[in-house]
């Protein structure tokens, strides 16, 4: 299951280093990691996608980041309401004959052509991972010639839906 | 009369060495466990302007090996300096150890100047890089005002909490700068806030399970230790009535001597610890990692059990086994609270009974019957002429366990052993350290012949410093362990771990200047152990044993707990 991580963390040389380390060491597989700075002096924000096993995974994952001295902040986002999206750039083949082809595609995905030459165009794209995937699978029969995606970067909405449902506890198991 | 100076001087501090001496000083530092080398050369020079205690070793394994037996018996962090390069890459494996086995440790490593960081200059090695996944910290200093807190910073993030290793690396140019006397800041890590108060919530519903437990047990592990929370374990256990299992590491938490004591549990457990494990509705986990060699295969521990885990590290609940009750924080904290909120004693009588006939019916065993010399016997005998109040330190493997099993450890900081990692060549030199801890204790280096051999030129640091470490060779002629386990996993086949070529032990204590005794009879072993373990003297005593000899009970791996081999003659 792919969950929605991100740690706040000190902006010090070697932290990513340390944190990718945990990752690797413990068998956490990542899917895509971006790192920026913040509204912080010396603070940076890392949004992971990781892939693991089960809830009890996740949970080891959160714990060992925090245990981290140079992670502030961490805690997995993917049951929240969020808003998570990625940038991609996507080369495409592309003659003068298809250009306007691709054009409509893109559109509406409100994509733009940000590059053009003889026989290639550029793409750029931004929104969550479904939209994104979509355009791909949509471009991916005229020849992809290079894709590069940034990542997931994500925020909890400012508002969140009400949580009912909450484990009880109980002696008699 | 003038309190004693400890800078001999009293000139401000010259150099940023200065400078981290002055640090280790204010640190309340007593001893340094290191070797001096290129990269840290200013800091020996500032060394010698103190008057702070420094023990050289023969090789930086023995220094940070001396500094986790120093660290165990003392309580205090162990202080290591090692020089860049191969100093400080000499020193993993012992961080790695002191990381597994939560020791607080403040290790500093030079490093080559900061011009040439990153060039493969003359002795570099990526100290930050190798030792990040091996310590609870680490730090290379960037700028030399930074140094006091960061030092001060290592010192904390070492001894609070989960205690672990911290590194600080010390390019050569800022040791050798010249500095203004400079104040330490105060620490700030927002990042580090261990936790030592328990949730109160979670203590009422932990009292409230032992209030309806009918098989309750206690397993108590090294935070018992480290929180020195031993007294109040003890009145938790009588006023409650539950009976306590060890974990290895957790030894001497909980009086061996004691009625509801069911010893240690694990791979070499005793099979009442197990059989409690395994049956129990309440295990009350106080301070222990729920390690793999102590759970077995987790298919089959604790099944039937409600899980409360006490451990000042959240990481490690629900890390390895479901919790249903978990306690982040003290261990001392949590009993003290746990104290106020139970009532009177669970009506357990019939469980403990049960427990009881297992510790009659299968009681630890071997054999008797030849003339060899046992190793368990030389254990045991160790126990009755140290009337169980040595320091023991061991090494890894056979020898271990039968310690482990047999000396049955009365109270708490007696016990000095690598757990985690499993270190050989660990036993000898953190004798060193844990007898430097404690000068006036009889401190045991109860070690094989193969992790010996891989530390013995330490033997000097004996000679140098008249030691009074007593080193007991459990001498089989191998690798125990491995053989061990060649003869039941893998058809008997020795590959390399039948060692007969080895050193004359005695003579090579006499020319360190050392006592040497060869034994091979039990007669001979009383008569060497009563005229030499309790005077002040080093001694060296190489017990020629039964290299047959294995190590029972046991849970084979990939078994669980409850499916003892070995438990019967």
């Amino acid at each position: 299951m792919k969950r929605i991580v991100i740690a706040i963390v000190n902006n010090q040389s070697g932290v990513l280093n340390r944190v990718t380390g945990l990752m690797s060491k413990r068998r956490f597989n990542i899917e895509s990691i971006s790192v920026g700075r913040t509204e912080t002096e010396g603070i940076s924000r890392m949004t992971f996608v990781v892939d693991v096993k089960d809830e009890a995974q996740s949970e080891q994952l959160v714990k060992q980041l925090h245990k981290q001295i140079d992670v502030l902040k961490v805690w997995d986002i993917t049951d929240q309401a969020i808003v998570a999206r990625e940038l991609v750039l996507i080369k495409v083949l592309s003659n003068p004959q298809i250009r306007s082809e691709i054009n409509g595609i893109v559109e509406p995905f409100r994509a733009s052509i940000i590059d053009v030459s003889r026989d290639s165009l550029t793409v750029q794209v931004t929104g969550d991972s479904d939209k994104v995937e979509a355009l791909i699978e949509l471009l991916r029969p005229y020849g992809i010639k290079e894709l590069a995606r940034t990542g997931i970067t994500a925020f909890p909405r400012g508002q969140q839906r009400q949580v009912t449902e909450m484990k009880p506890y109980s002696l008699i198991k | 009369m003038q309190a004693k100076m400890k800078v001999k001087e009293s000139v401000s501090p010259k150099t940023g060495a200065d400078v981290l001496m002055q640090t280790l000083i204010d640190e309340g530092v007593e001893i340094i466990f290191g070797y001096p080398g290129g990269a840290v050369l200013p800091i020996y020079d500032a060394l010698y302007r103190t008057e702070l205690r420094h023990i050289l070793p023969r090789h930086e394994q023995g220094a940070i090996h001396a500094a986790e037996g120093y660290a165990r018996i003392s309580g205090k962090p162990g202080v290591v300096i090692g020089t860049s390069g191969p100093g400080a890459t000499n020193l993993v494996t012992g961080i790695a150890d002191a990381m597994m086995d939560s020791l607080p440790l403040v290790v500093f490593t030079g490093q080559v100047a900061r011009g040439v960081i990153g060039t493969d200059a003359f002795q570099e090695a990526d100290v930050m890089g190798i030792t990040t996944p091996i310590t609870k910290h680490n730090y290379q200093i960037q700028e030399l005002e930074d140094l006091p807190r960061i030092v001060k910073e290592a010192f904390h993030i070492a001894t609070t909490g989960r205690p672990g290793p911290v590194v600080v690396d010390i390019p050569k140019d800022i040791s050798s700068e010249l500095v203004e006397p400079l104040v330490p800041e105060d620490i700030h890590l927002p990042g580090y806030q261990p936790n030592y108060l328990p949730n109160l919530l979670q203590v009422k519903k932990l009292a409230e399970a032992i209030h309806h437990a009918e098989r309750p047990v206690i397993l108590a592990g090294a935070g018992i230790i480290h929180s020195g929370a031993s007294a109040e374990l003890l009145e938790l256990v009588e006023s409650q009535g539950i009976p306590v299992a060890n974990t290895l590491l957790g030894l001497g938490s909980f009086p061996a001597d004691h009625g509801l004591f069911l010893g240690m549990a694990g791979m070499h457990g005793t099979y009442a610890a197990n059989m409690a494990l395994y049956d129990a509705d309440l295990l009350i986990n106080f301070g222990a990692r729920f390690d793999d060699r102590l759970t077995g295969n987790l298919q089959h521990f604790a099944k039937k059990a409600i899980v409360a885990h006490i451990d000042i590290d959240p990481a490690e609940i629900g890390k390895n086994v479901e919790t249903a009750i978990p306690i982040v924080a003290d261990a001392k904290e949590t009993l003290k609270a746990l104290l106020k909120e139970v009532g009177s004693a669970p009506s357990i009588t019939e469980w403990v009974e049960k427990l009881k006939t297992d510790q009659v019916k299968f009681p630890l065993w071997y054999n008797t019957d030849n003339d060899i010399l046992s190793p368990q016997y030389v254990v045991e005998r160790l126990h009755k002429v140290t009337n169980g109040e040595a320091i023991v330190v061991t090494d890894v493997g056979q020898h271990q366990m039968w310690a482990a099993q047999y000396y049955s450890f009365k109270e708490p900081k007696k016990w000095v052993t690598s757990g985690g990692l499993g270190t050989m060549g660990f036993g000898f030199p953190a004798a060193i350290g844990a007898q430097l801890a404690a000068p006036d204790k009889t401190v045991i280096a109860l070690v094989g012949d193969g992790g010996f051999q891989m530390t013995l030129q330490e033997l000097s640091v004996l000679q140098e410093h008249r030691l009074p470490v007593k080193i007991i060779i459990v001498n089989n002629t191998s690798l125990g362990m491995v053989r061990q386990w060649q003869h039941a996993f893998y058809g008997g086949r020795y590959s390399q771990s039948k060692i007969p070529v080895q050193p004359d032990f005695v003579k090579l204590a006499e020319s360190y200047d050392i006592r040497g005794f060869k034994v091979e009879t039990a007669e001979a072993l009383q008569e060497v152990f009563s005229k030499t373990l309790l005077d002040t003297e080093p001694v060296l005593i190489d017990c020629r044993v039964n290299p047959e000899e294995i190590v029972t009970p046991m849970v084979a791996p990939g078994a669980g707990i409850h499916e003892m081999i070995g438990v019967k003659p």
